[in-house]
Protein backbone atom coordinates (compact mmCIF):
# COMPACT_ATOMS: atom_id res chain seq x y z
CA UNK A 1 0.00 0.00 0.00
CA UNK A 2 2.78 2.10 0.99
CA UNK A 3 3.25 2.75 -3.17
CA UNK A 4 0.18 4.63 -3.25
CA UNK A 5 -1.72 2.40 -5.84
CA UNK A 6 -5.34 1.73 -4.95
CA UNK A 7 -6.28 -0.34 -7.76
CA UNK A 8 -5.49 -3.92 -9.81
CA UNK A 9 -6.73 -4.75 -12.55
CA UNK A 10 -6.27 -8.80 -14.25
CA UNK A 11 -6.53 -10.94 -16.59
CA UNK A 12 -6.10 -14.26 -13.93
CA UNK A 13 -2.72 -16.68 -14.46
CA UNK A 14 -1.55 -19.22 -12.41
CA UNK A 15 1.69 -17.07 -11.06
CA UNK A 16 -0.85 -14.32 -9.39
CA UNK A 17 -3.58 -16.54 -8.38
CA UNK A 18 -2.25 -15.42 -4.55
CA UNK A 19 -1.97 -11.84 -5.45
CA UNK A 20 -5.64 -12.15 -6.96
CA UNK A 21 -6.61 -13.84 -4.36
CA UNK A 22 -5.07 -10.47 -1.76
CA UNK A 23 -6.84 -7.85 -3.48
CA UNK A 24 -9.87 -9.18 -3.69
CA UNK A 25 -9.81 -9.39 0.47
CA UNK A 26 -8.09 -5.68 1.16
CA UNK A 27 -11.20 -3.50 1.43
CA UNK A 28 -8.60 -0.88 0.42
CA UNK A 29 -8.02 -2.22 -2.88
CA UNK A 30 -9.88 -2.12 -5.94
CA UNK A 31 -9.80 -5.81 -7.98
CA UNK A 32 -11.02 -5.14 -11.82
CA UNK A 33 -11.36 -8.33 -13.80
CA UNK A 34 -11.10 -8.12 -17.21
CA UNK A 35 -11.98 -9.67 -20.26
CA UNK A 36 -8.71 -8.59 -22.41
CA UNK A 37 -5.63 -7.45 -21.28
CA UNK A 38 -5.70 -4.20 -23.51
CA UNK A 39 -8.92 -2.99 -21.29
CA UNK A 40 -6.56 -2.53 -18.52
CA UNK A 41 -4.54 0.31 -20.58
CA UNK A 42 -8.30 1.94 -20.54
CA UNK A 43 -8.76 1.50 -17.41
CA UNK A 44 -5.24 2.70 -15.84
CA UNK A 45 -4.83 5.74 -18.26
CA UNK A 46 -8.72 6.72 -17.44
CA UNK A 47 -8.10 6.11 -13.18
CA UNK A 48 -5.06 8.01 -13.83
CA UNK A 49 -7.19 11.21 -15.10
CA UNK A 50 -8.86 10.65 -11.49
CA UNK A 51 -5.71 10.92 -9.51
CA UNK A 52 -5.67 7.04 -9.19
CA UNK A 53 -2.72 4.96 -9.10
CA UNK A 54 -2.94 1.06 -10.48
CA UNK A 55 -1.74 -2.11 -11.68
CA UNK A 56 -2.17 -4.56 -14.44
CA UNK A 57 -1.68 -8.14 -13.92
CA UNK A 58 -1.26 -10.42 -17.32
CA UNK A 59 -0.03 -13.58 -18.43
CA UNK A 60 2.87 -13.30 -20.97
CA UNK A 61 0.42 -14.37 -24.05
CA UNK A 62 -2.07 -11.03 -22.75
CA UNK A 63 1.21 -8.88 -24.20
CA UNK A 64 0.10 -9.62 -27.26
CA UNK A 65 -3.63 -8.18 -26.55
CA UNK A 66 -2.13 -4.80 -25.01
CA UNK A 67 -0.02 -3.46 -28.24
CA UNK A 68 -2.28 -1.02 -30.04
CA UNK A 69 -3.46 0.11 -26.41
CA UNK A 70 0.08 0.65 -25.65
CA UNK A 71 0.43 3.43 -28.66
CA UNK A 72 -2.18 5.63 -26.93
CA UNK A 73 -0.30 5.30 -23.46
CA UNK A 74 3.01 5.68 -24.99
CA UNK A 75 1.56 9.15 -26.83
CA UNK A 76 -0.38 10.56 -24.08
CA UNK A 77 2.49 9.48 -21.70
CA UNK A 78 0.20 7.70 -19.63
CA UNK A 79 1.51 5.74 -16.66
CA UNK A 80 1.02 1.88 -16.65
CA UNK A 81 2.57 -0.74 -14.71
CA UNK A 82 2.19 -4.37 -15.70
CA UNK A 83 2.86 -7.30 -14.21
CA UNK A 84 3.49 -10.32 -16.23
CA UNK A 85 3.85 -13.69 -15.17
CA UNK A 86 6.24 -15.73 -18.71
CA UNK A 87 5.12 -18.51 -20.23
CA UNK A 88 6.91 -20.34 -22.70
CA UNK A 89 10.50 -20.38 -21.33
CA UNK A 90 12.08 -23.29 -19.55
CA UNK A 91 10.20 -26.15 -18.80
CA UNK A 92 7.38 -25.04 -20.65
CA UNK A 93 5.47 -28.07 -21.43
CA UNK A 94 2.68 -26.35 -23.90
CA UNK A 95 4.66 -25.38 -27.45
CA UNK A 96 1.72 -23.25 -27.99
CA UNK A 97 3.16 -20.36 -25.35
CA UNK A 98 6.74 -20.37 -26.92
CA UNK A 99 6.00 -17.66 -29.66
CA UNK A 100 4.58 -15.13 -27.66
CA UNK A 101 6.52 -15.66 -24.25
CA UNK A 102 9.58 -15.38 -26.46
CA UNK A 103 8.70 -12.54 -27.76
CA UNK A 104 6.69 -10.42 -24.96
CA UNK A 105 10.25 -8.30 -23.85
CA UNK A 106 10.61 -7.37 -27.77
CA UNK A 107 6.89 -6.22 -28.51
CA UNK A 108 6.47 -4.41 -25.01
CA UNK A 109 10.14 -2.27 -25.98
CA UNK A 110 9.14 -1.66 -28.99
CA UNK A 111 5.97 0.06 -27.94
CA UNK A 112 8.33 2.29 -25.95
CA UNK A 113 7.75 0.43 -22.31
CA UNK A 114 10.37 -0.08 -19.90
CA UNK A 115 11.06 -3.77 -19.18
CA UNK A 116 12.69 -5.28 -16.02
CA UNK A 117 13.26 -8.75 -15.51
CA UNK A 118 12.71 -10.84 -12.02
CA UNK A 119 14.72 -13.79 -12.41
CA UNK A 120 14.37 -14.87 -8.66
CA UNK A 121 12.01 -14.79 -6.29
CA UNK A 122 13.61 -12.55 -4.24
CA UNK A 123 13.66 -9.72 -7.14
CA UNK A 124 9.85 -9.81 -7.71
CA UNK A 125 9.22 -6.94 -4.64
CA UNK A 126 12.39 -4.64 -5.20
CA UNK A 127 11.52 -4.81 -9.04
CA UNK A 128 7.66 -4.00 -8.62
CA UNK A 129 8.66 -0.98 -6.98
CA UNK A 130 11.09 0.15 -8.77
CA UNK A 131 8.30 -0.04 -11.62
CA UNK A 132 5.56 1.33 -9.83
CA UNK A 133 8.06 4.68 -9.01
CA UNK A 134 9.13 4.72 -12.93
CA UNK A 135 6.04 4.83 -14.10
CA UNK A 136 4.58 7.27 -11.93
CA UNK A 137 7.23 9.27 -11.60
CA UNK A 138 6.04 12.85 -12.78
CA UNK A 139 9.57 14.42 -12.66
CA UNK A 140 11.17 11.87 -15.70
CA UNK A 141 7.75 11.94 -17.37
CA UNK A 142 5.40 9.07 -17.14
CA UNK A 143 5.69 6.01 -18.57
CA UNK A 144 4.84 2.48 -19.35
CA UNK A 145 6.37 0.24 -17.56
CA UNK A 146 6.81 -4.03 -17.14
CA UNK A 147 8.00 -6.43 -15.20
CA UNK A 148 8.47 -9.69 -16.20
CA UNK A 149 8.64 -12.84 -13.57
CA UNK A 150 10.56 -15.56 -14.77
CA UNK A 151 8.67 -19.19 -15.40
CA UNK A 152 11.13 -20.29 -13.47
CA UNK A 153 10.18 -18.70 -10.12
CA UNK A 154 6.12 -18.70 -10.76
CA UNK A 155 6.73 -22.69 -10.97
CA UNK A 156 6.10 -24.72 -14.21
CA UNK A 157 2.92 -25.88 -15.32
CA UNK A 158 2.50 -29.04 -15.76
CA UNK A 159 -0.63 -31.14 -18.05
CA UNK A 160 -1.53 -34.57 -16.44
CA UNK A 161 -3.81 -36.52 -18.48
CA UNK A 162 -6.33 -38.71 -16.08
CA UNK A 163 -5.72 -42.19 -17.75
CA UNK A 164 -8.98 -44.86 -18.15
CA UNK B 1 -33.56 1.54 -38.90
CA UNK B 2 -33.76 4.46 -40.57
CA UNK B 3 -32.38 7.31 -38.40
CA UNK B 4 -32.92 11.40 -38.51
CA UNK B 5 -31.13 12.43 -36.00
CA UNK B 6 -28.05 14.70 -36.93
CA UNK B 7 -24.85 13.82 -34.39
CA UNK B 8 -23.74 17.77 -33.82
CA UNK B 9 -27.23 18.40 -32.69
CA UNK B 10 -27.79 15.26 -29.98
CA UNK B 11 -24.11 15.92 -29.13
CA UNK B 12 -24.56 19.60 -28.74
CA UNK B 13 -27.62 19.01 -26.40
CA UNK B 14 -26.34 16.35 -24.36
CA UNK B 15 -23.24 18.82 -23.32
CA UNK B 16 -25.53 21.98 -22.54
CA UNK B 17 -24.67 23.15 -19.64
CA UNK B 18 -22.58 20.28 -18.81
CA UNK B 19 -21.80 21.32 -15.38
CA UNK B 20 -19.42 19.43 -13.55
CA UNK B 21 -19.96 16.45 -16.43
CA UNK B 22 -16.61 14.17 -17.03
CA UNK B 23 -16.45 13.23 -20.67
CA UNK B 24 -14.21 10.66 -22.95
CA UNK B 25 -14.67 10.97 -26.59
CA UNK B 26 -13.95 7.74 -28.63
CA UNK B 27 -11.71 8.59 -31.65
CA UNK B 28 -13.17 9.83 -34.91
CA UNK B 29 -16.40 11.71 -35.44
CA UNK B 30 -17.80 11.51 -31.74
CA UNK B 31 -14.33 13.28 -30.51
CA UNK B 32 -14.88 16.07 -33.64
CA UNK B 33 -18.67 16.34 -32.24
CA UNK B 34 -17.64 16.67 -28.62
CA UNK B 35 -15.09 19.33 -29.98
CA UNK B 36 -18.04 21.12 -31.79
CA UNK B 37 -19.88 21.23 -28.77
CA UNK B 38 -16.98 23.35 -27.71
CA UNK B 39 -13.49 22.45 -26.53
CA UNK B 40 -12.90 22.09 -22.23
CA UNK B 41 -10.42 20.93 -20.04
CA UNK B 42 -12.66 18.11 -18.99
CA UNK B 43 -13.26 16.30 -21.82
CA UNK B 44 -10.71 13.42 -22.76
CA UNK B 45 -10.46 12.93 -26.46
CA UNK B 46 -8.80 9.68 -28.08
CA UNK B 47 -7.15 9.92 -31.26
CA UNK B 48 -6.48 6.24 -31.25
CA UNK B 49 -6.37 3.54 -28.70
CA UNK B 50 -9.85 2.30 -30.31
CA UNK B 51 -12.16 0.42 -28.20
CA UNK B 52 -10.56 1.88 -25.43
CA UNK B 53 -13.23 4.83 -24.52
CA UNK B 54 -15.45 3.08 -22.21
CA UNK B 55 -12.54 1.31 -20.30
CA UNK B 56 -11.42 4.72 -19.82
CA UNK B 57 -14.78 5.86 -18.70
CA UNK B 58 -15.21 3.09 -16.06
CA UNK B 59 -11.44 3.73 -14.99
CA UNK B 60 -12.39 7.03 -14.13
CA UNK B 61 -16.03 6.98 -12.66
CA UNK B 62 -14.89 4.79 -10.49
CA UNK B 63 -12.12 7.19 -9.23
CA UNK B 64 -14.25 10.01 -8.73
CA UNK B 65 -17.75 8.14 -7.68
CA UNK B 66 -18.98 11.37 -7.09
CA UNK B 67 -18.74 12.40 -10.26
CA UNK B 68 -20.67 12.01 -13.02
CA UNK B 69 -19.17 10.22 -16.34
CA UNK B 70 -19.83 10.07 -19.91
CA UNK B 71 -18.64 8.43 -22.32
CA UNK B 72 -19.29 9.58 -25.87
CA UNK B 73 -18.05 7.23 -28.82
CA UNK B 74 -19.54 5.55 -32.11
CA UNK B 75 -21.03 2.10 -33.22
CA UNK B 76 -17.32 0.94 -34.21
CA UNK B 77 -15.29 1.90 -31.44
CA UNK B 78 -17.80 0.21 -29.20
CA UNK B 79 -17.97 -3.22 -31.18
CA UNK B 80 -13.97 -3.07 -31.16
CA UNK B 81 -14.28 -2.81 -26.94
CA UNK B 82 -17.33 -5.12 -26.60
CA UNK B 83 -15.76 -7.02 -23.35
CA UNK B 84 -15.47 -3.85 -21.30
CA UNK B 85 -19.55 -3.82 -21.28
CA UNK B 86 -19.48 -6.96 -19.49
CA UNK B 87 -16.11 -5.50 -17.49
CA UNK B 88 -18.41 -1.93 -16.72
CA UNK B 89 -21.57 -4.73 -15.54
CA UNK B 90 -19.31 -6.58 -12.83
CA UNK B 91 -17.73 -3.12 -11.78
CA UNK B 92 -21.22 -1.25 -11.83
CA UNK B 93 -20.92 2.48 -11.53
CA UNK B 94 -23.50 4.49 -10.73
CA UNK B 95 -22.15 7.49 -11.97
CA UNK B 96 -21.13 6.19 -15.57
CA UNK B 97 -22.86 6.59 -18.98
CA UNK B 98 -21.96 5.71 -22.17
CA UNK B 99 -23.76 7.46 -25.11
CA UNK B 100 -23.25 5.19 -28.51
CA UNK B 101 -23.72 7.30 -31.48
CA UNK B 102 -24.64 4.72 -34.16
CA UNK B 103 -24.62 6.04 -37.74
CA UNK B 104 -24.22 1.93 -38.08
CA UNK B 105 -20.99 3.08 -40.27
CA UNK B 106 -17.57 2.77 -39.99
CA UNK B 107 -17.66 6.82 -41.03
CA UNK B 108 -13.64 7.50 -40.88
CA UNK B 109 -12.92 5.06 -43.50
CA UNK B 110 -15.88 5.20 -46.21
CA UNK B 111 -18.89 4.44 -44.49
CA UNK B 112 -18.47 0.65 -44.04
CA UNK B 113 -21.54 -0.96 -42.61
CA UNK B 114 -20.70 -1.87 -38.86
CA UNK B 115 -22.27 -4.88 -37.71
CA UNK B 116 -25.06 -2.60 -36.33
CA UNK B 117 -26.16 -1.85 -40.08
CA UNK B 118 -26.98 -5.86 -39.99
CA UNK B 119 -28.83 -5.60 -36.53
CA UNK B 120 -26.50 -6.22 -34.06
CA UNK B 121 -28.18 -3.88 -30.60
CA UNK B 122 -25.05 -2.89 -28.52
CA UNK B 123 -28.48 -1.33 -26.05
CA UNK B 124 -29.42 -5.02 -25.97
CA UNK B 125 -25.61 -6.25 -25.61
CA UNK B 126 -25.33 -3.80 -22.46
CA UNK B 127 -28.49 -4.90 -20.81
CA UNK B 128 -27.68 -8.85 -20.79
CA UNK B 129 -23.84 -7.09 -19.33
CA UNK B 130 -26.01 -5.77 -16.41
CA UNK B 131 -26.04 -2.32 -17.51
CA UNK B 132 -28.94 -1.12 -15.15
CA UNK B 133 -30.39 1.89 -17.60
CA UNK B 134 -29.93 1.29 -21.72
CA UNK B 135 -32.26 2.51 -24.14
CA UNK B 136 -32.21 3.16 -28.11
CA UNK B 137 -33.20 6.92 -29.01
CA UNK B 138 -34.60 7.52 -32.54
CA UNK B 139 -36.43 11.06 -31.82
CA UNK B 140 -35.08 14.25 -30.93
CA UNK B 141 -38.37 14.46 -28.27
CA UNK B 142 -36.45 11.71 -26.86
CA UNK B 143 -33.14 13.75 -25.97
CA UNK B 144 -33.33 16.17 -23.40
CA UNK B 145 -34.74 12.70 -21.19
CA UNK B 146 -30.98 11.45 -21.55
CA UNK B 147 -29.72 14.09 -21.30
CA UNK B 148 -31.37 14.10 -17.63
CA UNK B 149 -30.53 10.33 -17.14
CA UNK B 150 -26.76 11.12 -17.72
CA UNK B 151 -26.17 13.98 -15.16
CA UNK B 152 -29.02 12.11 -12.67
CA UNK B 153 -30.03 8.45 -13.01
CA UNK B 154 -27.84 5.32 -11.59
CA UNK B 155 -26.22 3.94 -14.24
CA UNK B 156 -24.29 2.48 -15.44
CA UNK B 157 -26.59 3.61 -18.29
CA UNK B 158 -25.94 2.73 -22.24
CA UNK B 159 -28.36 4.80 -25.13
CA UNK B 160 -27.87 3.84 -28.67
CA UNK B 161 -28.62 6.83 -30.84
CA UNK B 162 -29.45 6.38 -33.75
CA UNK B 163 -27.64 9.15 -36.16
CA UNK B 164 -27.66 9.66 -39.81
CA UNK B 165 -24.58 8.62 -41.76
CA UNK B 166 -23.26 12.42 -42.37
CA UNK B 167 -20.18 13.65 -41.78
CA UNK B 168 -20.21 17.00 -40.63
CA UNK B 169 -17.52 19.68 -41.00
CA UNK B 170 -14.11 18.60 -39.15
CA UNK B 171 -13.98 20.15 -35.76
CA UNK B 172 -11.01 18.75 -34.29
CA UNK B 173 -9.86 18.64 -30.56
CA UNK B 174 -6.22 19.03 -29.67
CA UNK B 175 -3.99 16.39 -30.83
CA UNK B 176 -1.13 16.05 -28.58
CA UNK B 177 -2.43 13.36 -25.78
CA UNK B 178 -0.25 14.39 -23.01
CA UNK B 179 -1.54 17.62 -23.42
CA UNK B 180 -5.10 16.67 -23.50
CA UNK B 181 -3.96 14.70 -20.28
CA UNK B 182 -2.09 16.99 -18.07
CA UNK B 183 -5.24 19.98 -18.60
CA UNK B 184 -7.49 17.12 -17.63
CA UNK B 185 -5.90 16.41 -14.62
CA UNK B 186 -4.95 20.09 -14.05
CA UNK B 187 -8.86 20.98 -14.23
CA UNK B 188 -9.94 18.46 -11.76
CA UNK B 189 -7.43 17.30 -9.36
CA UNK B 190 -5.98 20.49 -8.82
CA UNK B 191 -6.70 21.92 -5.41
CA UNK B 192 -8.40 25.55 -5.67
CA UNK B 193 -5.91 28.33 -4.56
CA UNK B 194 -6.67 29.30 -0.68
CA UNK B 195 -7.89 32.30 -0.35
CA UNK B 196 -6.49 34.84 1.52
Amino acid sequence: MDSGVTQVAYVPDAGHKRLIELCHAEPRMRAVPLTSEEEGVGLTAGAWLGGVKSVVLMQSSGVGNVVNALAMARECRFPLVMLVTMRGEDGETNPWQLPMGGAAAAVLEAMGAEVHRADKPEDVAPTVRTAIVRAYDAHAGETAVAVLVAQLVIGVKRFVEVSG
Amino acid sequence: MSASLHRREVVAALLAERGDLLVVAGLGASAWDCAAAGDHPLTFSLWGGMGQATMMGLGLACARPRRRVLVVTGDGEMLMGLGALATVGVQGPANLAVVVLDNERYGETGMQPTHTAHGVDLAAVAKACRFVRTSTVTREDEVPGLRWAIHEAPGPLLAVVKVLAESPPLVLPPRDGALLKERFRGALLQQPAPSS
